[in-house]
């Protein structure tokens, strides 16, 4: 009787164990998905201030200027609306437009002097970083979580627990960001 | 060998290291025990003629049960690592003489973006960062756990490295703080201090004459062991007195294992093992070594401040006494992770 008490015991201490385990995984995902939010917002607070800051020099540039904000209305839209296909299209529209203004820019030599302009190109680019490394880091969370439900013994009983495999960040692929840019060197 | 494989094959080998080197300390301390404090759990009771001329069992000692050497030298090593381990940083940093980075100048604000990065990616809260000023190329990281940790590098590594090279060296030092590897050092200084007391005892008792093998072993009962017991107590001093030079063989063993695996685990937050390479070759090329940094946090840099000959030579000894890893090899190891070259570190 003792015995067959105390191997009880133990499972269901392994039980507890395992369960804790999976919600702590889970609970980290739900946190690493909103924390793109997080960087994806500060990009749309950035690009005001960039584009005032360039629109002096930059003159010829006004359609560049113009696509990038409109580019950041709709982004901003689309983070409101909460569809994640749409949320995904327009943020990268949005990273392309940044893209071309940061191409062109290479153009106006006393742009790169400025000062404002060098502190706002690094922000820029430290927040393209910051929205990879978030969107790599919800991937490697994920990728820890699917393993866990999924090695086993644990696989026999995470879908009775109520866990789900979840789903990786990717880029659909039909997304404007899968293109390979073009780069026109034309002078 | 990927970033993945990389990182497990490096932390089975520190396992494996960790587990001699706890095996060593066990075999010194309790060889001390045995042979100078009566320490012999296996040992029967002995009869002893008591004081009425009667034959009387005696119960072991508490010295024959519990290996107080053993006890008494690792609980002293602990409290010296321990001390390091909590002032550890405070004092390092001082003694670097080392700021507070702020975003003022161009290339403090992109050091401060780096390191916020690199905690964005690895999902840690983000280390201080501290700027040494030298002119060498170096880095160090310490922080027993990621909530309180430190990341330094030199004004010349700011000065010289670009954006991608610094994310790379920012990205090595995180992963020593990731990889708790400053808890990891701690516990083998605890340990090569613990075997330096219990060496130091066992050649002091030695010299002034302490209780011999002997005598202890055949009033332990043990009549026909006497010369086997010989055997193994010359084989025991002879690993006491080597006993420093292997501990600290294994401590920078241990050390070496760690670069690496902060390398693999750098290049796995930056998913750019090439960039590290680039950094790596620019610090290599920078001979002169770091003053400003002493030995204490040495195996806390991304290279040797020693100066970096001692990394150019690859030969047997210098491959057993050096806190890191030859050049060579780091980068031989990260272009097998970048999918450059066929063979990893051995």
């Amino acid at each position: 009787m003792i015995p067959l008490a105390i191997v009880l015991l133990v499972l269901g201490g392994w039980l507890v164990f395992v369960f804790n385990g999976l919600i702590k995984l889970r609970n980290q995902v739900a946190n690493a998905f909103r924390q793109i939010d997080v960087q994806l917002k500060r990009r749309h607070d950035l690009i005001p201030n960039l584009v005032e800051s360039v629109k002096g020099e930059m003159k010829f540039e006004k359609e560049t200027l113009e696509r990038v904000m409109l580019a950041r209305a709709a982004a901003v839209n689309a983070g409101q609306g909460g569809n994640m296909n749409e949320v995904l299209a327009k943020e990268g529209m949005l990273t392309q437009a940044l893209g071309k203004l940061m191409a062109v820019s290479e153009n106006y030599p006393n742009l790169k002097a400025n000062e404002s302009v060098k502190t706002l190109m690094e922000e820029l680019t430290h927040t393209e970083n910051q929205i990879g490394f978030s969107r790599q880091f919800y991937n490697d969370v994920v990728t820890k979580f699917n393993i866990a439900q999924q090695v086993f013994p644990t696989n026999m009983f995470a879908s009775l627990l109520g866990f789900t495999p979840s789903a990786l960040w990717e880029l659909p692929a039909d997304s404007v960001e899968r293109e390979t840019p073009k780069v026109n060197l034309a002078v | 060998m990927n970033i993945y494989e990389q990182q497990a094959s490096n932390r089975r080998m520190t396992a494996i290291m960790m587990a001699v080197f706890i095996g060593f300390f066990l075999v010194i301390g309790l060889g001390f025990d045995f042979f100078y404090l009566n320490f012999n759990p296996a040992g029967a009771s002995h009869l002893r003629m008591n004081s009425d001329g009667y034959y009387e069992t005696q119960a072991p000692g508490a010295g024959a049960t519990i290996p107080f050497g053993t006890i008494v030298a690792l609980l002293i090593g602990t409290g010296m690592a321990f001390n390091s381990l909590i002032n550890g940083p405070r004092m390092v940093l001082r003694s670097t003489m080392a700021r507070r980075a702020v975003p003022s100048g161009d290339k403090e604000r992109q050091f401060l973006n780096v390191v916020s990065e690199m905690a964005v990616a690895s999902g840690l809260p983000a280390p201080a960062a501290y700027i040494v000023p030298d002119p060498d190329l170096n880095a160090f990281a310490t922080g027993t756990n990621p909530q309180n940790s430190v990341i330094a590098v030199t004004e010349g590594l700011l000065a010289t490295l670009n954006r991608e090279e610094l994310q790379a060296v920012v990205a090595h030092e995180m992963s020593h703080i990731r990889n708790y590897d400053m808890r990891l050092m701690t516990v083998s200084a605890a340990l090569m201090g613990a075997i330096a007391l219990l060496s130091d005892f066992a050649g002091r008792s030695m010299r002034y004459g302490g209780r011999s093998s002997g005598g202890s072993s055949s009033r332990s009962g043990r009549k026909g062991g006497g010369a086997a017991m010989l055997v193994v107590f010359i084989v025991w001093i002879v690993l006491v007195i080597l006993a420093p030079l292997i501990s600290r063989m294994l401590a920078m063993a241990i050390s070496r294992q760690r670069e690496f695996l902060a390398d693999a685990s750098g290049a796995e937050l930056t998913r750019n093992p090439l960039a590290l390479i680039s950094a790596l070759e620019k610090i290599r090329q920078a001979v002169m070594p770091t003053n400003a940094i002493n030995n204490g946090v040495a195996h806390m840099c991304i290279a040797d401040p020693r100066g970096s000959l001692i990394e150019e030579k690859m030969g047997f000894a210098a491959d057993l006494l050096a806190t890191h890893p030859p050049m060579e090899k780091r980068i031989l190891a990260l272009k097998v992770m970048a999918y450059q070259a066929s063979k990893p570190q051995s």
